[in-house]
């Protein structure tokens, strides 16, 4: 596949907005669909649908099937060891709070500490809160340096016999920091605590292997992944899983009813109560199919060598403010242009058909610390090409102007 | 539409150099303003004499061009009006931005009647209507002595 033109797959890039070109530079909020994935969603409500799990009639067994197709293919996407690791949930927020729920449950108790790190989402913050105010836990942040890398020596230094859980992104949705995970993981193990990694912007640009980081959880979410929206994607460790409560009670995780007790179904059912996004799951199985066909390292070098492009054009630009310098960076880019707030940066790119995002990205912990109220943000997707950056920066080029600034 | 509709030149100029910002002295209202979505905050400082006239109104406060314009705008417009009428020109204005009306008040002189309107090309980007109204939902709580804090989110 040329990736040169992968644009051609998406359909949105067809269309013209404010009668230009769509030039989307928001990919890490949500990544467009490529045909196969929309076409699918549309043939498997024609032609295929049903409801999965209990019914026996064709429609209802090719459903369960196809829905297990799919867990197989996240499987091995991440490398995780068995398709029972892979529990389906509505987003990567539903995936966090799952394990802040179930693991609080049974493993905080008043006092106990949790780590999370400045560089977090909120999606990977907020589920902890509610432990700190419900059962009296303390949250510890890893601090980062003024280039947006976590340090290390300062988050080892946090770990006491009371932390339970460390929870950390893999790649920090608003400097593009690649986290060593891996490190972490390592560091963290030696003192049996387990860690959670929010994977929502590494599994759409780098590979990802759980079984090689050895994280205890994995978050994602499907719509980053080229794919539908209601799939969010929680990996497990298997003991994990088994030992922990279920989260949300109803059908289809049980085993067994009675007046007097609930059985609760094996995994990965336990987590998959009611009916489940039945249709994006089975479409999400094209997204990674769209994947496979590109090649994970092909997709990484491409990005890298947008991201490289936009880093160098941008830098050229004296108004210009890149937000980190991280020792390893992703498509991510967080900018600041002088005397123009972010908000009307995204307003003036607009104009030009360029969609970018302005404001705190769901991280007002990493914009306190920068002493920033708000970034401008372009963030490089699979489809992107120097073409595209060459009018992000003839875009911003144009803010000061529109600002009669010189 | 064009960009320069929304940034006509009295916008940028007001939001390169807000008017009336700071505390002001003596005040005796205030009330705070939020937008969750980008983190715009406002403080709005309002001083009311014996007789509910605006006697001074400041603002302190962060954010886009056409938030703090609007800010800045609106202290000029309603220092020295009563409060009924300061109300009447934030409903003109609110109106205007929402609803493409006219501006009703015969409180505005011409020059300041230029200024509001200076704010109508907002109407054609919707998602940045609440950076042009949070400060005046801001004063309004102010002048009502609402003690919580405005959030853009939960007001039109």
């Amino acid at each position: 596949m040329d990736i040169k033109n992968i644009k051609s797959q998406f359909p949105i890039f067809s269309k013209k907005i404010n009668n230009k070109p769509l030039i989307y530079l928001d990919s890490s909020n949500s990544s467009q669909k490529p045909l196969s994935v929309i076409n699918r969603l549309n043939d498997f409500y024609s032609n295929e649908f049903s409801n999965i799990g209990r019914s026996i009639h064709t429609l209802a067994v090719n459903a369960t099937n196809k829905f297990d197709e799919t867990r197989i293919s996240v499987k091995n996407f991440i490398n995780a060891k068995s398709k029972e690791e892979i529990i389906f949930t509505k987003n990567a927020t539903e995936a966090i709070n799952l394990v802040a729920s179930t693991f609080g449950q049974q493993n905080i108790r008043e006092g106990d500490e949790i780590i999370v790190t400045e560089l977090e989402h909120h999606s990977n913050y907020v589920p902890w809160h509610f432990l700190r105010n419900n059962k009296k836990a303390l949250i510890k942040f890893a601090p980062i340096n003024d280039d947006g890398d976590i340090i290390i020596d300062k988050l080892k230094e946090l770990i006491t016999s009371k932390t339970k859980i460390i929870a950390v992104t893999h790649l920090s949705n608003v400097t593009g920091t690649i986290v060593p995970v891996k490190e972490i993981i390592e560091m963290a193990h030696k003192k049996n605590i387990p860690v959670l990694v929010d994977g929502c912007q590494s599994a759409p640009h780098i590979k990802v292997d759980v079984t090689d980081l050895d994280c205890d959880f994995y978050a994602f979410s499907g719509h980053k992944v080229y794919g539908p929206t209601g799939v969010g994607i929680l990996y497990a460790k298997k003991k994990w899983l088994e030992k922990l409560p279920p989260y949300i009670g109803g059908g289809a995780m049980i085993s067994e009813v009675k007046k007097d007790k609930v059985l609760y179904a094996p995994l990965p059912e336990k987590y998959e109560a009611g009916t489940m996004p039945t249709a994006e799951v089975i479409t999400f199985n094209e997204s990674i199919k769209f994947l496979e066909s590109i090649g994970m390292d092909n997709l990484m070098k491409h990005e890298k060598e947008i991201t490289n492009y936009a880093l160098e054009k941008l830098k050229k630009i004296n108004s210009v403010k890149i937000i980190g310098n991280p020792k390893n960076k992703a498509g991510v880019i967080s900018f600041l242009i002088k005397d123009v707030h972010p908000h009307d940066i995204a307003t003036i790119l607009d104009e030009y058909g360029v969609a970018i995002r302005a404001g705190h990205h769901c991280c007002q912990i990493f914009h306190e610390k920068m002493k920033l109220s708000a970034t401008a943000r372009a963030s490089i997707g699979v489809y992107n090409t120097k073409e595209d950056i060459d009018i992000l920066v003839q875009a911003v080029e144009n803010c000061r102007k529109v600002f009669n600034l010189k | 539409m064009d960009i320069k509709e929304l940034y006509q030149d009295i916008i940028l100029e007001h939001g390169k150099s807000p008017r009336n910002k700071g505390k002001c002295k003596g005040y005796n209202h205030e009330a705070k303003g939020y937008n969750p979505l980008c983190g715009d905050k406002v403080h709005v400082y309002l001083k009311l004499n014996d007789i509910k006239q605006v006697e001074n109104l400041t603002f302190e406060g962060e954010g886009c061009a056409i938030s703090l314009a609007s800010a800045s705008i609106m202290t000029e417009l309603v220092k020295g009006k009563s409060v009924i009428e300061a109300k009447k020109i934030m409903n003109d204005f609110l109106s205007m931005i929402k609803n493409d009306t006219v501006i009703k008040s015969n409180n505005l002189d011409e020059d300041q009647k230029t200024k509001i309107m200076s704010l109508s090309g907002v109407k054609q980007f919707p998602m940045r209507v609440k950076c042009a109204t949070l400060s005046w939902h801001t004063l309004n709580s102010a002048m009502e002595g609402k003690k919580d804090e405005v959030n853009s989110e939960a007001v039109d």
